[in-house]
């Protein structure tokens, strides 16, 4: 029955007739897979007024894509979402299925997983593919440890994972990929529902957005207590930076959750990342070692976190964090060649 | 108003060891404790039952018999009773083989007290992944909601609630119709200091016991690691990347160095 199961999908999730970041990620990702297995890459795009969309999934790799365009798909729902994808998994029995690490990736991802009886791993950062055996390799981190945990699937298809977002590369689009668009139909109404999106809010308001940030001062519980910890913001804003924080930080209450860098906060690629009386725990460094410029400063030489900065400085933060503030306050003065903002 | 609430004891991943030799968890480095999303689902659970005057609310655990401490655990939060089901066949449980269980434990469950609503926390620390809670529901065929940060207007002649539910960029409002699942996040509210009363009841609380055999219709190629899809392949230290230069001397003269290395890279400070 395994043997018939062939095939790579990815679950593309759109809001608002937009497509996730980490969706065309796990396209690029999946996209290798399916080459190793030599088999079509297939995305899932499910929504209301969306056919415009495929073109879009093609381009980033997909062979095919399956949608589903109806109106009770118009906002996500698990009832809604997980019958849909079940019955096309059940018609055209992929062998690799994988889902965005977000909210609703997850939470689609378990209800699917628990109808087609099948193994999920969550929160991927690592995936690849033994070709003989057809097995998906999906690495976690795990135990909130310096440990990383490679789970398989040996026997029930599809091999499911959630990735998380950021942690995979897209492909450049190619918008002249050609690619078939597959569309199928299903018979919901919205009287079967229990459940109804009444409205969504956006919170416009949100001052921080770090996945977005562009240069992160990022500190750690090394910084002693919530005094000392007012140096990161100060030297955030003389940079031009957005603050970030460890777990434990947040934990501590001197950062609120959103502010949170690693495996259960935000996964980020900025440019250039401070690292600040953080030991580096495989947990953070998950979310922050695709950075492109990463400086640690750590009082402990043998912190982990040493491992992934591009520079490092061994030393006390509470003495050269000040001494960094102060040094780029008066370049900025002097103007022109340090004005970062 | 009969509310479930699913409790896992897990260890404290703040204090969690890896013994580096032979990079497994060492468990006696770590309390067992209550998984903190688990104590907020307990505490909304009596938020909900005080905000309508009644009802009764159940913990229901799956573990080895010292997690009978998680249970008493929730009682001290406000919870009325507890359940654990306990059994070698549960052991070695994935997500999708503890969903199962906890399953059937919550249909013994209902059969003596209709289930109106079961909250698990969002997550547990051990494993983050997530999974159980959408997982019960789907079993049970009722609509989960994740990522909950409020709840409120229970009407319980519609037999509708109405939810906040947390997503990337703000919130969605959610009428669900009741019996449902909800996870929940931390925000949604504060624990509480537990009552005297609740504590002396805590101390002296014996929690029910199930084993495989006190579930109905229960197929046992479902339970444990038989029932388990995913299994461990191997555990490794990731690799490590190269590591980065190190600045030299005093503070000052890092700071001097760090300060001319920003400058050299200054257009990665220019917005994309």
């Amino acid at each position: 029955m395994m043997d018939e199961n062939r095939g790579v999908w990815v679950f593309i999730e759109q809001n608002d007739g937009k497509i996730e970041g980490v969706s065309l990620e796990l396209l690029g990702a999946g996209r290798k897979l399916a080459d190793k297995l030599d088999v079509p890459l297939s995305g899932v795009l499910l929504g209301y007024e969306i056919m415009s969309l495929s073109q879009e999934v093609i381009a980033y790799g997909a062979d095919q894509v399956y949608v589903i365009d109806h109106e009770v798909m118009k906002d996500y729902r698990t009832e809604s979402y997980m019958k849909a994808v079940i019955n096309l998994a059940e018609k055209y029995k992929p062998e690799i299925f994988l889902y965005g690490a977000t909210s609703n990736g997850k939470d689609l991802a378990s209800a699917v997983a628990t109808d087609l009886s099948t193994g999920l791993t969550a929160d991927t950062t690592m995936l690849d593919v033994e070709v003989d055996k057809r097995l998906l390799e999906a690495s976690r981190p795990a135990f909130g440890g310096n440990i990383m945990a490679t789970i398989l699937c040996k026997k029930h298809r599809p091999q499911m994972a959630t990735v998380r977002p950021k942690v995979m590369k897209a492909l450049e689009p190619d918008h002249d990929r050609q690619g078939e668009v597959i569309e199928e139909a299903i018979t919901l109404s919205e009287d079967d529902m229990r459940t109804k999106v009444i409205k969504i809010v956006k919170d416009v308001t949100k001052k921080v957005n770090l996945a977005d940030a562009h240069v992160v001062v990022a500190g750690g519980k090394g910084m002693g207590d919530f005094q000392n910890f007012q140096l990161i913001h100060e030297l955030a804003d003389a940079i031009g930076a957005t603050v970030g924080g460890t777990r434990d930080v947040v934990e501590a209450g001197w950062l609120p959750h959103e502010q949170q860098v690693g495996q259960t906060g935000e996964t980020i690629t900025p440019k250039v990342y401070f690292a600040i009386g953080i030991s580096g725990a495989i947990q953070h460094v998950v979310g922050m070692k695709n950075s492109e410029f990463i400086i640690a400063i750590n009082k402990d030489p043998d912190a982990p976190i040493f491992d992934v900065a591009t520079y490092g400085i061994v030393g006390d933060a509470l003495e050269i964090v000040p001494k960094l503030i102060k040094e780029l306050k008066e370049a900025r003065e002097r103007g022109g060649e340090m004005s970062y903002v | 108003m009969h509310i479930v609430v699913c409790v896992k004891q897990v260890p404290d991943t703040k204090i969690i060891k890896i013994n580096p030799k032979t990079n497994t968890l060492d468990r006696r480095s770590a309390p067992a404790i209550l998984n903190p999303y688990d104590a907020h689902a307990v505490q909304e659970a009596v938020k909900i039952t005080k905000s309508i005057g009644k009802g009764t609310i159940s913990v229901l655990s799956m573990g080895p018999p010292q997690a009978v401490a998680v249970i008493k655990k929730s009682i001290e939060i406000g919870a009325d009773r507890g359940f654990l089901i306990s059994d070698r066949a549960f052991a070695g449980a994935d997500t999708l083989a503890t969903s199962y269980a906890l399953s059937k434990a919550l249909e013994r469950i209902s059969k003596d007290m209709p289930v109106d609503l079961i909250i698990c926390g969002k997550h547990a620390i051990d494993g983050d992944t997530g999974q159980v809670g959408p997982g019960i529901a789907r079993r049970l065929d009722i609509p989960p909601v994740t990522n909950v940060i409020e709840v409120s207007e229970l009407n319980e002649s519609e037999k509708t609630i109405l939810i906040k539910r947390k997503i990337t960029d703000g919130y969605e409002l959610i009428q669900a119709q009741v019996p449902c699942l909800l996870t929940v996040e931390k925000e949604i509210n504060s624990i509480e200091y537990s009552p005297m009363p609740n504590m002396i009841k805590a101390a002296r609380y014996e929690p029910v016991i199930w084993s495989v055999n006190d579930l109905e219709e229960v197929d046992r190629t479902q339970l444990g690691l038989k029932g388990s899809p995913t299994i461990v392949g191997k555990m490794f230290t990731p690799p490590k990347p190269e590591g980065g230069k190190r600045l030299e001397g005093n503070a000052d003269e890092q700071v001097k160095q760090l300060m001319e290395l920003l400058n050299d890279k200054k257009e990665l400070f220019v917005s994309r």
